[in-house]
């Protein structure tokens, strides 16, 4: 759409910029409000917050407001431009993620050709960060749960990367763009009405990609990296103030951003059935199916969050390499001879 | 019967305990969503939880039972309670009697910072001046405020409830309240 | 045989020998790792001082005494009456059952006996308190490995049974409700009732727990197989409770060792695990819980009438003489060892408590576990700040 108007490029450049500055914060609030303060209640036969503004919906502002009053204190042991600079990282691999998330036909903000390969690579920065700030906090619990997060994510960026890689076979294309339109077209046994969403025909791929993105987002079962009861948060131990705001902030914003990259590439993405993929209205309408999709997917990682206790990083190393790496393996097999005898 | 895996009934827990907090109406009315009522939680200032009548909020002090005879203050743990008395002449009961003495109260306070409820004071108090009541708001900025006097404990009389009835098989007697 | 046996010997000779060259070369010592006395997973302010090797415990052990409050030598300067309230707060989560072990001694001293009405009331609210204080470790347990719903389901539904307890003797933590020779009141009219409803509850609640977690695939594999302790080292180190049960021992006070109160008037079992680890001690607790559900229900049903206090003077003074009455507590054994000089209050006041014993095989359990492992052991066997410290 903003292609559409024509702008030169440093004015479109500016808009996208502030749009994405509003966006990812607006996401995380969204999903925090939604899921850990009103599902998580309610889950637990609570009410959650319901004082600050209109059932509690402006809580999280309030919480934002008392974490940029507090001190900002820095270990004396910590490796202090290391410490300052780790949460920013951390969040500067969150807003990378946004740059190519599809919300319409031309509502993204760079649409790139190898657009699944940038995400996957882009999303693994995170780990640097978090290696940063459990090492530079000098603390021996920041430290465990800064070695734990760097296996952790290692180990389950294979899944995730393998379990993309069975929809990139499929739709022929590493463009979201190309992947959405690819649903779009698809056809079901001959019938195009609502497209092909690759949830029916990669339904393995897409339970190894949730299943890794659990793990990637450090939620429970596989939040050993933060596991309050035993590493009393991890390496965001020693993080006060603002600058435990921008983890915070970062992990929310990722969670959004791989509930979306999952809606793209299993459910369809933006279109909606009886639309033409390049039309118009879709630019308008997309955003608000997207985000209905978001959501969704985002339940589904929170209510796991609320309801499951956590493995042990030994039992999750295994999982990964034992289960969720040869079953990966065996879809992209699957999915290659399909593709090549059909 | 092939078992369920535990993964999934734990979501069904979760999930079953959200639906009946969200929508705790039942009939025609279920898909109203009302949390207020579906949350076990009572939302403190807009709504009063009410104790039970036996619940040792506070305790009141009926003054003119009183005898300053100091068995409370004796027998509390961490004597947190402080009587002065003097005697006084008063008229005899019958015409022509002996003028009796009476102790009068002149100060009663009870630490409500020391105090830890045990109710070993109002149980030993034998002329009916104590009682305990279930209120629970008298919390003070200031933690001196805490000491209650006897005139705030004589407030606290109004609140007492009745002593309740026993169950079946109980030889125990009612108490009365003196109002 | 011979030859496996050598072989397996060589490979692990050579393994440690080549974990000490790197050792040597890069220089990895070990780590101390102090877990406490701040830390979410003792709730409470114990210090357990693990050396780690990665992530691997070599030596871990507990450090008592920040919490120490002196009940012992405060009981001697007060009045048996007002030893209860500080009893009271021992173990703060099961108060009432604190109280009556320390009393069924005194009566002993006293040689008063009381009422049956008494006993049974006694015997119901300390079956309350037993609910109340293990459906919280029902919970927690899921907390400290990682699972956030259940313990407020445990709070919500505990509620319930501390509004039980309040009802009848006026706290909710600290009744202060027991006395030497019977109880302070008797039961309000439709607590009965109300009891009996609220007992279904709990069961439900134990049903949800089964659900959330006992049944759940992650939680067997944290806790299956994680701190087996052999029944004999649980017999040697002096544990009691569901913690010697679930590793096999058939022994519990209330059916072997009845100190006068009415569990032996009614049918109930005894539940054990043969396994030893912090499954089994999750489980024993969880079966415990709905068997006293059961006991209340039949207590209940079963109340003698009568009196619920006994003839004693009022300013009570204990003949001199010694004597020691423990019971089973919800957390084991508990017992207290009282010295009478025939004054109003205690010469001495020896408080045998579960969780000390309980806490101590921690140094054996704990060598060669994860650091997640030590989280898990340590809320399997389940202790409280105040029982270690007193």
């Amino acid at each position: 759409m903003i292609e559409l108007l024509a702008l030169p490029y440093w004015q479109e450049t500016s808009i996208k910029l502030g749009l994405a500055l509003v966006v990812i914060p607006t996401t995380s609030l969204i999903l925090v409000y939604l899921f850990l303060f009103k599902m998580m209640a309610f889950m637990q036969s609570r009410l959650g917050p319901n004082e600050t503004g209109p059932y509690g919906s402006l809580q999280l502002i309030a919480e934002a407001i008392k974490f940029l009053q507090k001190e900002d204190i820095n270990p004396a042991q910590a490796d202090r431009r290391v410490f300052r600079l780790a949460p920013v990282v951390v969040l500067a691999s969150t807003f990378l993620l946004y740059v190519v998330l599809p919300a319409g036909p031309d509502a993204v903000v760079q649409n790139l050709d190898t657009g699944v390969f940038y995400a996957m690579a882009v999303s693994s920065l995170s780990v640097l960060g978090i290696l940063m700030a459990g090492w530079a906090s000098a603390n021996k619990y920041a430290l465990l749960g800064g070695l734990r997060a760097a296996g952790q994510l290692i180990a389950y960026e294979l899944p995730l990367i393998l379990a993309v890689m069975g929809v990139v076979i499929q739709a022929e294309t590493m463009n979201l763009q190309g992947i959405i339109e690819a649903q779009a077209t698809g056809e079901i046994f001959g019938i195009g009405l609502i497209g092909n969403p690759f949830i029916l025909t990669q339904f393995l791929a897409f339970l190894i990609f949730m299943i890794a993105a659990q793990a990637e987002l450090t939620q429970t079962p596989f939040d050993m990296p933060v596991a309050e009861t035993e590493l009393v948060g991890g390496y965001h131990i020693e993080y006060t103030g603002f600058r435990f705001l921008l983890f915070f902030m970062a992990e929310f914003g990722t969670a959004f951003a791989f509930a979306a990259l999952a809606s793209v590439m299993f459910l369809g993405g933006w279109w909606i059935p009886g639309f033409d993929v390049d039309s118009n209205i879709l630019n308008i309408l997309g955003p608000g199916v997207m985000l209905g999709k978001i959501l969704l997917v985002a339940f589904f990682i929170f209510w796991v969050r609320f309801t499951y206790p956590r493995l042990r990083e030994d039992q999750l190393q295994k999982f990964a390499w034992k289960v969720l790496i040869p079953l990966a393996l065996v879809n992209i097999v699957i999915t290659g001879i399909f593709k090549v005898v059909f | 019967m092939p078992q369920l895996p535990g993964l999934i009934k734990g979501l069904g827990v979760t999930a079953k305990t959200a639906v009946r907090t969200l929508f705790p109406k039942r009939g025609w009315k279920t898909l109203i969503p009302a949390p207020q009522k579906g949350a076990v939680t009572v939302q403190y200032p807009h709504e009063k939880e009410a104790p039970p009548d036996r619940a040792r909020g506070v305790i009141a002090l009926h003054e003119e039972n009183c005898t300053a005879c100091m068995l409370c203050s004796r027998s509390c743990p961490d004597w947190c309670i402080y009587i002065e008395g003097h005697k006084v002449k008063a008229p005899p009961r019958r015409a022509g009697g002996k003028a009796r003495s009476v102790n009068m109260l002149d100060r009663f306070d009870i630490d409500y910072a020391l105090c830890m409820y045990c109710g070993i004071c109002v149980e030993v108090c034998p002329f009916d001046a104590l009682f305990w009541t279930p209120e629970y708001e008298y919390s003070e900025p200031r933690i001196a405020d805490l000491l209650h006097d006897k005139i705030r404990l004589g407030e606290w009389m109004d609140t007492v409830p009745d002593f309740l009835e026993y169950e079946s098989g109980s030889e125990q007697k009612v108490r009365k309240v003196p109002r | 045989m011979t030859t496996t046996s050598d072989r397996d010997q060589l490979a692990y000779i050579s393994s440690q020998a080549a974990d000490a060259r790197v050792n040597v070369e890069l220089n990895t010592g070990d780590m101390t790792l102090n877990i406490g006395p701040q830390h979410p997973a003792t709730h409470g302010t114990l210090r357990i001082a693990c050396r780690l090797d990665g992530e691997q415990v070599i030596m871990a052990e507990p450090m008592m005494g920040y919490m120490h409050r002196g009940y012992e030598k405060l009981c001697e300067v007060r009045t048996y009456p007002q030893c209860t309230t500080l009893i009271n707060r021992i173990d703060w989560l099961g108060s009432f059952a604190n109280e009556v072990p320390f009393i069924l001694a005194a009566e002993r001293l006293m040689e008063v006996e009381a009422p049956p009405r008494a006993q049974w009331i006694r015997t119901i609210l300390f079956e309350l308190s037993r609910i109340a204080n293990v459906a919280l470790f029902l919970g927690d347990m899921g907390v400290q490995l990682g699972a956030l719903t259940p313990v407020f389901f445990a709070f919500r539904d505990r509620e319930h049974v501390l509004n039980q307890i309040e009802a009848i003797t006026g706290g909710r933590f600290h009744p202060n409700f027991d006395r030497i020779g019977g109880l302070k009141d008797d039961i309000p009219r439709g607590w009965i009732e109300e009891t009996k409803s609220v007992m279904v509850k709990m069961r439900t609640f134990c049903d949800e727990m089964e659900d959330l977690l006992v049944g759940n695939e992650i939680f067997q594999a944290r806790c299956r197989g994680v701190g087996v302790i052999p029944a004999d080292v649980a017999l040697n180190y002096g544990m009691s409770g569901a913690n010697l049960r679930a590793s096999g021992v058939d022994w519990d006070l209330r059916r072997d060792a009845n100190p006068g109160l009415a569990w032996d008037q009614i049918d109930w079992r005894v539940w054990t695990h043969p396994d030893g680890d912090s499954f089994a001690r999750y489980w024993v607790r969880l079966q415990e819980t709905r068997e006293a559900t059961y006991i209340v229900d039949k207590l209940l049903d079963g109340i003698p009438s009568g009196p619920i206090m006994a003839k004693v003077p009022r300013i009570i003074k204990v003949p001199a003489g010694e004597a020691y009455i423990s019971t089973e507590n919800p957390l084991g054994e508990m017992g207290y060892y009282i010295v009478s000089k025939g004054e109003l209050g205690p010469f001495r006041v020896k408080i045998r408590t579960p969780s000390f014993n309980n806490i101590s095989v921690v140094p054996w359990v704990m060598k060669g576990v994860y650091v997640p492992d030590v989280i898990t052991i340590l809320g399997s066997l389940y202790f409280i700040l105040g029982d270690i410290d007193r």
